[in-house]
């Protein structure tokens, strides 16, 4: 390919109609979704009746964002290897999340992390503190979504940004206010198996001339732009930099709200178990792609192509598909990622209204007394709310560069929400000032030193140099909850929690059978 | 009696957890420390379009999923089987 010669961004008749079709097929499993929505259960955890590897694809499906599609992608394409070190930081988290979490949350909690925390600490404090931290991870994750599915609509389709939030904001707010988890679920499902096949029938049609083999497209890219984009580049500068970022990525996964209320949808512990190794294949099978992808891209476009389209780059993977399979594949390709953008969108709207309805008006307004059809309206009105609030967002936000807001999201979940979670599961003497002061301090110190970066202070407010050279606060910030976390209780000792630990053990391996009701039914 | 067989278990876990995250880690850093001191070693090739950051990289999605599954196939063949015999046992003690 020489040139700019796209059709990207002009109106596409495939990509509409393919659009189309996953529009109706998702309204329509929400309207089948809504017949079977008539408790809270249902609700926020589909009744506790996706199976393992349904759960599987739905984690893969919340967590393969567009920007992880586009941006490794954009990100391989322009840079080479570097890439890989992001795909790699992504994936780390999910054998975290199968050893330390899936489990023991499917077994202490019912609808959000807030449940497992707070089960034997006092309820009013620790749900409060919780939702915050709940809550300000997915702000700044439905921020990024929002303004990057603004822009990628206007790039893809040629609409108006605004137009594009309105369109994401009603779809979405559709599938979760009719459908709840059982609909969220479907969608995250079709989305990732077409994620999955989309991106891997595009891998396979940039490796034809190449003989199927990936070795002779990075060698064709090592000819063309030097053997530099085989070896790391200079995305990580210094090692410190370099673990304080792998500890946001490795940790941060263990606390995103979305993610962890996944484990409710499934029957039992042993399900939980078995859907992260489905998703933890799934979506490192999607990152390998995704490299073929970045490295196709580079070598069937070009990156000077690439560049001229997006500066970041992230129109590497569409432009790949028209490259390879015609303006048809680049149709389905947009409306995949799409799709991509809708899904996540969902999964975070209903956890966020999990959080306001279920943590802050049931447990704290209500004193966790609130009938089945209370609990079921409050949760609706907070689903509205996060849908008018996440356009909201998004219009705020028009013409920012919010990339760094994924990062920020994953450094406050790995600082606040996975060492309160971790602690409360496995340590007897942890408190409920403990907790709110680990949250907190994860909180505070997560975004005052993300402020003091050079990611806020240079590249967003243009200031010659930052107060704070590290990118990513990661390294401070996670010790730092679980210090706080551990001083304070240690200081404040809470004997009646304390007795409690043993409960909350055998709950957590032998599930909710012999210690109280199951939560679902 | 029962609490300590349940204990017994709940340190079997814990061990094994333990062990595979500290594994994960250990992998992930390792890969992650690579990058940032040794950039010139990872852009060494092994083979043309191959080098040894492209290898390891791919090891360690690689080896996070095989960490998953000795986990999963663990607990699906002796955590699973201890936790039934416990939870039945407690189910007719408590008379439930």
């Amino acid at each position: 390919m020489n040139g700019v010669q796209t059709s990207l961004g002009a109106t596409s008749g495939t990509a509409i109609a393919f659009f189309l079709v996953f529009i109706s097929a998702t309204l329509a499993i929400t309207g089948w979704a809504a017949r079977k929505t008539k408790t809270t259960s249902e609700f926020f955890a589909a009744g506790g009746n996706v199976s393992g590897l349904q759960n599987g694809f739905a984690l893969a499906g919340d967590y393969m964002s567009a920007a992880s599609f586009l941006g490794i992608a954009g990100l391989v394409a322009t840079s080479g290897f570097d890439g890989l070190i992001y795909s790699v930081g992504w994936l780390v988290g999910w054998p975290v999340v199968t050893f330390l979490i899936a489990e023991p949350l499917r077994n202490l909690g019912k609808y959000t992390f807030a449940d497992v925390v707070a089960y034997r600490l006092k309820k009013k404090p620790v749900r409060i503190a919780a939702a915050i931290g709940g809550l300000t991870v997915i702000c700044f994750y439905l921020i990024a979504q929002m303004v990057g599915a603004g822009n990628l609509i206007k790039m893809m389709f040629g609409l108006q940004y605004e137009t594009a939030l309105l369109i994401v904001g009603t779809v979405m707010l559709l599938y979760v206010l009719f459908g709840g988890m059982i609909a969220t679920t479907w969608v995250q499902i079709v989305k990732a198996v077409l994620l999955l096949g989309g991106a891997t029938l595009l891998a396979l049609l940039s490796l034809v001339p190449f003989g199927m083999n990936p070795l002779a497209l990075f060698a064709k890219a090592a000819e063309t732009y030097g053997p530099e984009v085989l070896a790391p580049g200079k995305l990580v500068s210094s090692p410190l930099e370099a673990v304080s970022l792998g500890l946001a990525l490795m940790f941060g996964t263990a606390g995103l709200p979305h993610i962890l209320m996944r484990f409710y949808t499934v029957p039992d512990a042993k399900a939980a178990r078995s859907s992260v190794f489905y998703a933890t294949g799934f979506i490192g099978f999607f990152y390998l792609v995704t490299f073929i992808l970045g490295f196709g891209a580079s070598v069937h476009v070009g990156r000077a192509a690439i560049t001229s389209v997006d500066k970041g780059g992230n129109m590497a993977a569409l432009l790949l598909a028209e490259a390879v399979g015609g303006r048809p594949f680049l149709g389905f390709i947009s409306a995949v990622a799409f799709a991509t953008i809708l899904a996540v969108v969902a999964g975070l709207t209903l956890s966020g209204a999990a959080a306001l309805a279920h943590d802050l008006w049931v447990g704290v307004i209500r004193h966790g007394q609130a009938d089945e059809k209370e609990q079921l309206k409050v949760a609706r009105v907070a689903t509205i709310v996060l849908a008018l609030m996440a356009m909201g967002l998004g219009l705020l936000f028009k013409g920012q560069n919010v990339a760094f807001m994924v990062g920020l999201a994953f450094a406050v979940a790995a600082s606040s929400n996975f060492p309160v979670l971790l602690l409360s599961i496995t340590w007897r003497k942890f408190t409920t000032r403990g907790a709110v002061s680990a949250i907190v301090a994860g909180v505070v110190s997560a975004l005052v030193l993300i402020w003091m970066s050079p990611t806020i202070q240079v590249d967003l407010l243009k200031n010659p140099t930052a107060m704070l050279s590290l990118k990513n606060p990661g390294i401070i910030t996670v010790p730092l909850s679980f210090v706080v976390g551990i001083v304070v209780s240690l200081l404040f000792p809470e004997p009646e929690a304390e007795a409690k630990y043993a409960e909350v053990e055998r709950r957590m391996h032998l599930g909710a059978e012999d210690a109280e009701p199951a939560p679902a039914e | 009696m029962n609490e300590k067989d349940l204990r017994r278990v709940a340190a079997a876990r814990d061990r094994i957890a333990r062990v595979l995250t500290a594994a994960t880690m250990f992998a992930y850093f390792g890969f992650i420390l690579l990058v940032a001191w040794g950039k010139p070693l990872l852009g060494h090739l092994l083979t043309s379009g191959l080098s040894l950051g492209m290898l390891l990289g791919s090891l360690v999605i690689v080896l996070s999923w095989v960490f998953t599954g000795i986990y999963v196939s663990w607990a699906n063949r002796h955590y699973d089987v201890h936790v039934e015999r416990l939870a039945g046992k407690s189910k007719r003690g408590g008379g439930t």
